[in-house]
């Protein structure tokens, strides 16, 4: 049996051989690390699982019943040698691999802006990065490049070489943007943002997708990914602007509502305002933001004003979806926005200039490895700007929309 | 008041809709589960057996009966579990170029979100209870659990769970959100259906026998150990019980409050988990993994336990480390509740965060590992009989260090990041879980199943079940740990990528060859059975056993041991026996013991229609079956015949009757 298993390596080795393990050979610099990291903790670990592997069979084999020349000390079930040895192994594994753990973690935090290219390659930080804005949608992908004024559906292209900062939200349920050729993956969930920094090395078509279950049309949920030189990139994006189709808030709720199997769509312009809205729930009209509404209970509250704030929901995410009350709860509603449409535009601007300001305002650096979060009572306007001096912990609560 | 107000007064949201009449692969299972039904309840009431299943199994508050019931409970949800997976491994091997597979994702989606309950909730929790019900007591040398009607109870309450589980598969959903539910996919808006609400009570109502019998285990191994019994000459499977029992009362209740918080939100339009109204879905991710990531270990410490007892029976040695054994084990114990967010990293922490757990994870490694050197020194200077458990113990040593190693490296956090959610991921838990929970499962039934019923298994089918299981397993799993490599990820319906299926046609050949296991399994209880008397154990020892189970007849009576033996070292029979001890042939008295009760039964009856009742909407019934639990409880406390006495003539023929037959087989 055990020979026949061994036969079967055979076959399994060849076809390992021919198959493509993104994950350990990726395409992107970020990935590669990732994968790096995979492959030297495997080997730390090997380090004691084989011997342990080995002696069981040994053991096993040397100690049956039948081979009487074998030792035998039925009561000897203590040694204080071994003991130390039994636990100091492991112990000295973990604390390599402890290390290992909390240097990488640091260093390859999504959240961090990427500080080399490649290996032996600096970022050049006159380059700006390439920023995406990513909505995971029932059940595709909205792509907004807020420095070209366009979008793209189930269709993402960067130039090599580029840094890309990807800031991500998601409409209705939680999803995960995966990359497997350019970075390791980040949730995407509503009403709130998660980032990405990563950069792909070589040219190519790349395979992205939800890798966290959203329902129906989960399976379709798929798009390419292309790594482009520069010039392909300038071709492209010159091909997405003459697609012609513009993206507002109207032509934004309709391509939100379920679908599957969507093909690749452009739009040539985007609403400015788009994204904020997304990531703040209000895009429909008259639908108070999350950050207004956040802003106002920091400053206290409406009271029970705030109670009968609210308007029954006319469109909503779930129409695909059936029924959507709770049975004894009343029918669902939305805050309205108290502020006039000017000042909501106003307010929406400001979030989007504390946005920008706290992207473009970090600098690459290797330095603050820290772990230390954010000083308590810091003022809202001032969080930005400390950001690249506390380390990954920031103020988007790494997740709550509007820092 | 007409038909249309009426009807949806009596019958809630429950229409002839809900049958799944249209899908043909339902009709048929439907078919045969009922015409199965129906043959078992005929041949039931042919042979009469109602009153004996009634008086001596179901309202048995035996610990023995009580672990076998819960067994056989498991075996079944394994069947189901396991159709699950099988269904789901031709999907996959299946869907590509276009195909779109048998299963649509209606169908899909609740086949694999069922198969994760049903083999965590339904399958390995009343297994590792099971063995733990039967084993703990005989091995402190008890007459049984602390409480034993809220053990009949819980049993019950447990059997309601799964009853609900299956209902959903002929009348109306299951869920259609993954084993764990994550709003705000499962919240009202999203899961309209009845799928999620089919999750969540039965779930509650399991949880509550699992609580319960998680409360009475920790009484019964804290406050009934015979004497001389010190905590730290308890044998090594009643402390990894208690460890696990402890964790469960200390988790489970996590569990009934984060569902009944989705419950709010579900029915009372609450906003926990919600998007809009302040409500935050990352809090139900939190709070359900402080219950989850215990809950493996819940799952895993028992085995350890057996895995220990049966390196030591069968190496036929004392366990080495005895001390640090129990040390890691409580230090796993402890360390359990600090790593739960290790599994959402990519959900954006902090990297201090994301470390900190990372970090402590891994260090639950070190006393994992400990444990794997003693087995692996008690096996040292041995003199090791290869019996099943024996070689279920090797295959599992180097099946789970495997499962160790992947499980480690998903615990660093970047390379988490690739991997997550992934196959590698699926191969990874299936390896610990399959590898461990599993195969200790089976070394278990192997071990103790002379012990229940006085037989032994039969070790040619039972080599045959080995030897699909163990190379089955890898060769389902393999492919998936290579396939989470090739960013491959979890609960695809369907592929694009043609070079992928070759894998997924070797794990659906894997998934067969496990299926000839679990047949193998089941012939060698069969044929076991059928030639009960070739494989019969007179001595109630068939291993050479060292802790106190052994020591007492197999199958054991209903009070256990006729005299309360004294302890004095951890192996305690071992010790009794190398000491020359003597059964006492005299000095009996009649023994104390609880009454069997119909109440578990009818208050779990009870509580399974008051389920069935507030998924479909059907006030006025879970109004009526709530009031009935109160009152059938109530009426139960004025139930003073709980306990009766065995006559010390029948325990003198019981044990004169054991002392001829040993003397039979020493002629």
């Amino acid at each position: 049996m055990r020979r026949l298993r061994l036969l079967l390596l055979v076959p399994m080795v060849a076809l390992l051989s021919a198959c493509n393990l993104v994950v350990l050979k990726p395409a992107g610099d970020v990935a590669q690390q990732q994968g790096d990291l995979l492959m030297i903790s495997t080997l730390l670990m090997l380090i004691i699982i084989v011997p342990v592997m080995a002696l069981t069979v040994f053991f096993a084999w040397k100690y049956r019943a039948s081979n009487k020349d074998a030792e035998y000390q039925p009561d000897w079930d203590h040694s204080t040698h071994l003991e130390v040895v039994i636990w100091a192994a492991p112990l000295l594994i973990i604390i390599c691999l402890g290390a290992l753990t909390w240097a990488g973690t640091h260093l390859l935090d999504p959240y961090r802006p990427i500080d080399r290219i490649k290996p032996g390659q600096a970022v050049d930080e006159s380059v700006e990065p390439l920023q995406v804005n990513v909505v995971a949608l029932d059940w595709k992908w909205l792509f907004i490049y807020p420095q070209y004024g366009v979008a793209t559906v189930n269709e993402l292209a960067a130039p090599v070489d580029r840094p890309i900062r990807f800031h991500i939200t998601s409409s209705s349920v939680m999803n995960s943007f995966y990359i497997p050729a350019l970075a390791g993956q980040i949730y995407a969930m509503p009403g709130m943002e998660t980032k990405l920094h990563a950069v792909i090395n070589r040219p190519g078509e790349y395979e992205g997708f939800s890798a966290n279950y959203s329902g129906d049309g989960f399976s379709h949920m798929r798009f390419a990914f292309h790594g482009m030189d520069q010039a392909g990139f300038d071709g492209w994006i010159a091909g997405v602007r003459q697609g012609g189709q513009a993206l507002d808030r109207d032509r934004y709720l309709e391509l939100e509502k379920p679908s599957e199997k969507v093909p690749a769509m452009r739009f040539s312009t985007v609403d400015g305002g788009l994204w904020d809205a997304i990531l703040n729930m209000c895009v429909e009209p008259g639908k108070m933001c999350m950050g207004e509404m956040m802003e106002i209970d920091r400053k206290g509250g409406l009271t029970m004003a705030s109670v009968r704030n609210t308007m029954p929901l006319v469109y909503d995410k779930y129409a695909g979806r059936g029924k959507n009350a709770a049975i004894f709860g009343s029918d669902d509603s939305y805050v309205m926005t108290i502020c006039t449409p000017l000042q909501a535009e106003a307010a929406a601007a400001d979030r989007i200039r504390r946005a920008e300001l706290e992207a473009t305002s970090a600098p690459v650096s290797l330095a603050p490895l820290s772990g230390l979060g954010l000083a308590q009572g810091v003022p809202m306007a001032s969080l930005s700007i400390n950001k690249q001096s506390t380390g990954p912990v920031s103020t988007d609560v790494r997740s709550a929309p509007n820092a | 008041m007409n038909a249309d107000t009426l009807i949806p007064l009596i019958f809630g949201r429950l229409t002839l809709e809900a049958l799944p009449l249209h899908e043909p692969i339902l009709v048929v299972t439907m078919i045969v589960v009922l015409l199965g039904g129906v043959a078992l309840l005929g041949a039931l009431t042919y042979f009469k057996l109602w009153g004996y299943l009634w008086k001596e199994w179901f309202t048995t508050v035996d610990h023995k009966k009580i672990g076998i019931m819960y067994m056989i409970l498991g075996l079944i949800m394994f069947v189901r579990g396991f159709a699950d997976a099988i269904m789901m491994r031709l999907q996959q091997a299946m869907a590509f170029g276009g195909s779109e597979g048998y299963l649509n994702a209606h169908h899909y989606d609740q086949v694999f979100t069922a198969h994760g309950v049903i083999m965590i909730f339904f399958v390995a929790m009343p297994m590792v209870t099971g063995i733990m019900n039967y084993v703990v007591p005989l091995q402190i040398g008890a007459r049984d659990v602390s409480f034993p009607f809220l053990n009949n109870f819980s049993f019950w309450m447990t059997t309601a769970g799964a009853i609900i589980v299956m209902a959903s598969l002929f009348v109306g959903e299951f869920a259609r959100t993954g084993w764990l539910a994550y709003p705000p996919l499962s919240g009202i808006g999203y899961s309209p259906g009845v799928g999620v609400d089919y999750y969540i009570w039965a779930l509650q109502i399991a949880g509550v026998g699992t609580t319960l019998s998680g409360i009475n285990l920790i009484a019964t191994i804290v406050k009934m150990r015979a004497p001389g019994m010190g905590m730290m000459k308890m044998p090594i499977f009643t402390w990894t019980s208690l460890c696990t029992n402890v964790l469960i009362v200390a988790s489970f209740p996590v569990l009934t409050a984060v569902l009944a918080l989705l419950t709010l939100d579900r029915y009372v339009g609450t906003n926990f988990f919600t998007n809009d109204f302040g409500g935050n879905p990352m809090m139900y991710v939190n709070l359900i993994w402080i219950w989850g990531h215990p809950e493996v270990y819940i799952l895993i410490l028992p085995l350890f336990g057996v895995f220990s007892e049966v390196a030591s029976t069968f190496s036929g040695k004392k366990l080495f480390g005895y001390t640090s054994m129990v040390y890691a084990t409580v230090v796993i114990t402890i360390l359990s509740y600090l790593v739960w967010l290790h599994h959402f990293f990519t959900m954006g922490s902090g990297a201090s965060v994301n470390s900190f757990f990372g970090i402590t994870t891994m260090i639950i490694s070190i006393p994992t590992g400990a444990k794997i050197f003693n087995w692996l020194f008690t096996m040292y200077r041995g003199r090791i009989r290869f019996e099943l458990p024996m070689m279920w113990l090797v295959a599992f040593m180097l099946t789970f260090v495997i499962g160790g190693l992947t499980g480690v490296l998903l615990a660093v956090p970047p390379a988490d990041f690739v991997l997550h959610n992934s196959l590698f991921l699926v191969a990874h838990f299936h390896n610990v879980i399959i590898g461990g929970v599993l195969f200790g499962l089976f070394a278990a039934i192997n071990f103790w199943w002379p012990k229940a019923f006085g037989f032994r298994l039969n070790k040619f089918w039972g080599l045959v079940s080995f030897w699909c299981w163990v190379p089955g397993f890898w060769l389902a799993f393999a492919p998936l740990y290579v396939l989470g490599l090739m960013g491959v990820t979890r609960r695809m319906r369907v592929f694009d990528d043609p070079s992928l299926q070759i894998w997924f046609v070797i794990a659906a050949i894997g998934a067969g060859v496990i299926a000839l296991g679990i047949a193998a399994m089941f012939i060698q209880f069969a044929v076991s059975i059928i030639n009960r008397d070739k494989l019969r154990d007179i001595t109630g020892d068939p291993w050479g056993g060292r802790t106190l189970e052994w020591a007492t007849s197999s199958p054991p009576p209903a009070y256990n041991f006729a005299s309360t033996p004294v302890i004095h070292d951890s192996d305690a029979w071992w010790d009794m026996k190398k000491k020359g001890y003597q059964r006492p042939l005299s000095g009996y008295r009649a023994i104390h013991m609880p009454s069997n009760t119909g109440t578990g039964v009818i208050i779990s009856g009870l509580c399974l229609v008051m389920g069935l009742a507030l998924i479909w909407y059907i006030w006025w019934l879970a109004a009526l079956t709530f009031v009935g639990v109160l009152a059938v409880s109530i009426v139960h406390t004025f139930n003073y015949k709980r306990d009766y006495y065995i006559p010390e003539d029948e325990v003198r023929e019981t044990e004169e009757a054991r002392t001829r037959a040993l003397a039979g087989t020493e002629a």
